[in-house]
């Protein structure tokens, strides 16, 4: 097959799906290492080098790679690479505006978005799946974070009983460890599982352009390149999300983050054995509030908790109308020259948050800063941290309420 | 309802999470217990051995099933 139609586009897609495999990368950090990175069991640089690798090496270990985007959802006979360029670009732009504002979002429910957005500009409502987007994305959103919560509080209430009476330092000891282990099979099959589906995407794009056969296997270029850019965007930590996680939903310990890891491994993983996919985001967002709902005196911000929630009920009608504005730009610049106006809006786009985010910078430093005034959900944040900033506490609410935690062992 | 939601994944994703997401913190909080928890040193303040023994065993349990996760993993479950 040595004739390739169209090479510029094949190029432009290819560059925009590793784009996306790296703020899937970025956005997913904090789903497996923020609570390793709350607790201290590992400093923030060591944490993300360790999902990193385990990013990488999870990309390389399975590679049962199917050419697909968004199967079920969209009707596969309107995928054309100007459909899925404009899916990924509204999904790339979902991702960077959450992150500027710290909010743990799926990224495959915004690619999903993305992509049914373009459809429904491509070919009207009947381009979409509805029974399919429903069962598959949105009921899905709302199912996960209760299973994980419930999993969670258990586990963390158990553990805690269990640990009560056991001196502080040996808990975190040892806790640590645990840890570090679940973390650890988080980035592995969050590698394993999330890298395929940006090879998926290229392969199909290579399939539709006629770059390779139609049965052909993923080409190792593609590999290597998927697995570096979901790794580079790892390692480059999406810090304002790992914070949202480790310190602004629930003031974490070792033995809540390692319940709360362990729960999210064990969700994700039988989710996908069972073949109900649910999301890494959700799963793992739920357990960490269950670690906190699962210990007496732990306190969750339900506020930012409300502003995850809502996000996530939004992901797809946002992410769908990027989606769709920019299959719209495409399609009325026409051609070649569309897709390039698409490419040059996008990297516009990206300066842009990128910008956003330096007006009030998250790094590998000030992560794990305790949750501050003026954050969001600070309204009950003095019960939160009142171990720690009894002078904060003070400014906030009357003092006797410091005396109300139960367990601090 | 019913035939958006596959209740029959959802209630063993909820049944096994509980007894593999919530049992192996608990059987790694019984071996910190056995190795940390009170009693768990003699008089000359050496861990007593069959607390010890005990404690290997829990903690080689929640080994195996990380082990096991990853051979799920590259075996292409996930």
């Amino acid at each position: 097959m040595g004739f390739v139609n169209d090479p510029v586009l094949l190029a432009i897609v290819v560059a925009t799906a590793l784009a996306f495999d790296f703020t899937n990368g970025f956005h997913d950090t904090g789903n497996a290492m923020a609570t390793s990175i709350a607790t201290r069991a590992l400093r923030p640089k060591q944490a993300v080098l360790l999902s990193a690798s385990l990013n990488m090496v999870g990309a390389f270990l399975s590679l049962t790679v199917a050419a697909t985007i968004a199967t079920g959802i969209v009707d596969s006979g309107i995928i054309t690479l100007e459909v899925v360029l404009a899916g990924l670009a509204g999904g790339i732009v979902w991702n960077l505006a959450t992150w500027v504002l710290g909010i743990p979002s799926s990224s495959s429910h915004a690619l999903v978005g993305g992509v049914v957005g373009a459809a429904l500009a491509a070919a009207g409502t009947q381009g979409v799946l509805w029974d399919g987007l429903i069962s598959k994305v949105l009921l899905p959103a709302l199912i996960a974070p209760i299973v994980a919560i419930a999993v969670a509080s258990v586990g963390t209430a158990l553990v805690t009983r269990l640990t009560r009476d056991i001196a502080a330092e040996s808990n975190t000891r040892m806790f640590r460890w645990g840890q570090i282990g679940s973390a650890s099979l988080i980035s592995l099959a969050h590698g394993t599982n999330d890298a395929q589906k940006s090879m998926g995407i290229i392969l199909l794009a290579l399939i539709a352009a006629g770059a390779v056969d139609q049965d052909a296997s993923v080409p190792w270029w593609v590999i290597v390149a998927c697995a570096s850019a979901m790794a580079l965007g790892t390692y480059t930590g999406g810090w304002r999300v790992i914070r949202t996680l480790g310190k602004g939903l629930v003031e974490l310990d070792s033995r809540q983050g390692m319940a709360a890891d362990t729960s999210s491994a064990a969700v994700i993983l039988l989710s996908s054995h069972f073949g109900y996919s649910l999301s890494t985001t959700h799963v793992a967002t739920g357990s960490i509030m269950g670690s906190g709902v699962g210990r007496r005196g732990a306190k969750v911000r339900w506020s930012v908790a409300g502003r995850m929630f809502t996000a996530w009920l939004i992901t797809v009608p946002a992410a769908a109308t990027v989606g769709a504005l920019f299959y719209g730009v495409d399609h009325l610049v026409g051609g070649d020259a569309g897709s390039y106006v698409v490419f040059g809006l996008l990297l516009v786009a990206a300066g842009t948050f990128y910008a956003l985010s330096r007006r009030k910078p998250v790094n590998h430093d000030n992560v794990n800063h305790e949750w501050e005034p003026g954050e969001p959900g600070d309204e009950i944040v003095a019960e939160a941290v009142e171990e720690h900033e009894l002078e904060l506490l003070a400014q906030t609410v009357p003092a006797r309420d410091a005396h109300e935690d139960g367990d601090r062992a | 309802m019913t035939q958006y939601v596959e209740w029959d994944a959802l209630a063993n994703i909820l049944i096994f999470g509980l007894l593999i997401g919530a049992g192996l913190p608990t059987l790694f909080a019984l071996g910190v217990r056995a190795l940390a928890g009170p009693g768990s040193r003699d008089d000359a303040g050496r861990t007593v051995t069959w607390r010890v023994a005990a404690a290997v065993a829990c903690f080689a349990i929640v080994i195996a099933a990380i082990v096991g996760a990853i051979i799920y993993i590259a075996a292409g479950g996930h």
